[in-house]
């Protein structure tokens, strides 16, 4: 085994190019599992935590850019604005996996319980990967190719991922046996988008893969429309209308029966965590209209 | 191949496998047997390090990651036989019984004391989420933090 380090990311890229099979480790939480447990024993390894290109947070014309070797400890320091994505980082593990773990991490695994992927499912986010031949932009929707799999090449690595400051509010919120440390039995995240009056809601680890739950956002939008909400932040929206929005969300999981918990109850939970995620954007609407 | 890395102020090296984690290059390879291993997969804590000051389960580091870099163990508290006030509370209080959890959660304690030195209960429960204790069920533990909190604070005002 062979462990390359570079110290930036033309030279990680060069190595990457020329020995296709080293595995990339950043923060090292899932693929020290494997090394440690002897699942997966890589011919070679690719550091990229010293990548300095990686690190960045970046906030230009209204889009943000977040460096795919950001760990979860930052993302809850300087993406506060960010209360989704804020949310669903201080739910990953504990502090000691959240100094560790990045979100570059957590795309390159692509499991369907990774908690930042719903959040950047609902910022339409786009994947900026780069090989030696140059940098594309990988949109969220083919982005995530199955369970554990991502649209990667193999002389890729990925650099960042961006989209646009949402305009509105939205949160992440998951079920699980404790607090702390837990694979999430269901997760979703939800956001507003108040300047196009849409709302967009995605469902973790109730399926394949993050699953938007469109059937769901389009009767959200309208509830919001008739009863006046989008224009007045203060008027009611019907708790059953609320309800059925729950509904909805859940009738597009396509989760299984497993240790963690039944289909049946990952169903449920979806209902539960959607109706709760809109009613809490519009109290946030609400106090912030005063 | 060779990993070189400041251990609790001094450098020290090592010829490791490449894919050797921190925590056994510690232990196996310099001889810091405090630093505990128990699960190899990040969920116990038993083997917390902090990795140029912040607090890492060192299972999941790569100890070529941690080359020309800064780690300090739990055998850095204790000064020439003197105990950190962490590891006095956590004898004082009871907080130890096998022992074996315990200097990884007298890391994690520490971590949080600098950070936070009059730490809500909540806020020593979610520091302290990923440490796992067999034998104490934990309440002597928080028992231990408030104490060390409150001795620390007289030292240091
Ligand atoms: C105890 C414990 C608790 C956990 N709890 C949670 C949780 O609550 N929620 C959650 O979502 N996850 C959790 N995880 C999983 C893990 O922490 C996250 O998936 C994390 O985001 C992984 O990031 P990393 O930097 O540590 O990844 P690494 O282990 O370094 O890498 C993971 C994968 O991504 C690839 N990769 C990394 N960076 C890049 C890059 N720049 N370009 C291309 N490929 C790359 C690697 O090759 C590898 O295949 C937990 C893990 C542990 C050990
Ligand atoms: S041995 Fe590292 S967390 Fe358990
Ligand atoms: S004292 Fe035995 S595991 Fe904590």
């Amino acid at each position: 085994m062979e462990v390359f380090r570079p110290s930036s990311l033309y030279e990680a890229l060069e190595v990457r190019a020329a020995h296709p099979q080293a595995i990339p480790i950043a923060g090292g939480t899932d693929l020290m599992v494997e090394l440690n447990f002897g699942r997966r024993r890589p011919e070679a390894i690719l550091d990229v935590s010293r990548l300095p290109e990686l690190q960045v947070i970046g906030r230009e014309d209204g889009r943000v850019t977040l460096g795919a070797g950001v760990t979860y400890a930052r993302i809850i320091r300087e993406l506060a604005d960010h209360p989704a994505l804020a949310q669903a980082a201080r739910t990953v593990g504990s502090p000691q996996i959240r100094n560790r773990g990045t979100v570059g991490g957590n795309l390159g695994t692509a499991s369907p319980a990774g908690d930042s992927l719903p959040v950047l499912a609902v910022y339409d986010a786009e994947v900026v990967a780069a090989s030696t031949a140059g940098t594309r932009r990988i949109p969220w929707r083919e982005f995530l190719v199955g369970p554990k799999r991502n649209a990667l090449a193999p002389d890729e690595l990925i650099v960042a991922v961006e989209w646009r400051q949402p305009d509105g509010p939205g949160s992440f919120s998951k079920v699980g046996t404790r607090n702390a440390m837990v694979i999430a039995i269901a997760g979703v995240s939800l956001q507003l988008d108040t300047a196009a009056r849409r709302i967009r809601i995605a469902l973790g680890s109730v399926g394949p893969t993050i699953l938007r739950a469109p059937e769901a956002e389009a009767f959200g939008a309208g509830i919001l429309d008739e009863s006046g909400a989008w224009a007045d932040p203060r008027a009611e929206v019907p708790a059953d209308a609320l309800g059925r929005f729950g509904e909805l969300a859940a009738a597009a999981a396509r989760p299984i029966d497993d240790i963690r918990g039944t289909a049946a109850y990952r169903r449920h939970a979806c209902a539960v965590l959607a109706r709760r995620a809109l009613t809490w954007a519009l109290d946030d609407r609400r106090l912030a209209a005063g | 191949m060779l990993v070189r890395l400041n251990v609790n102020g001094g450098w020290r090296e090592a010829e490791v496998w490449p894919g050797a984690s921190l925590l056994s290059m510690l232990r196996d390879d310099l001889g810091l047997w405090g630093t505990k291993n128990a699960c190899e997969q990040g969920e116990c804590g038993s083997c917390s390090v902090w990795l140029d000051g912040e607090l890492v389960c060192s299972c999941l580091v790569l100890a070529a990651q941690a080359d020309g870099r800064h780690v300090e163990t739990i055998e850095s508290l204790s000064h020439d036989g003197v105990l950190h006030p962490v590891q006095e509370a956590f004898l004082e209080a009871g907080a130890v019984q096998c022992g074996f959890c315990t200097p990884g959660f007298e890391v994690a304690v520490a971590d949080l004391l600098r950070r936070d030195p009059h730490p809500s209960e909540e806020t020593v429960r979610e520091a302290l989420s990923g440490n796992l204790c067999r034998c104490t069920g934990y309440e002597k533990i928080l028992d231990a933090v408030r104490l060390a909190a409150d001795r620390m604070d007289q030292v240091t005002p």
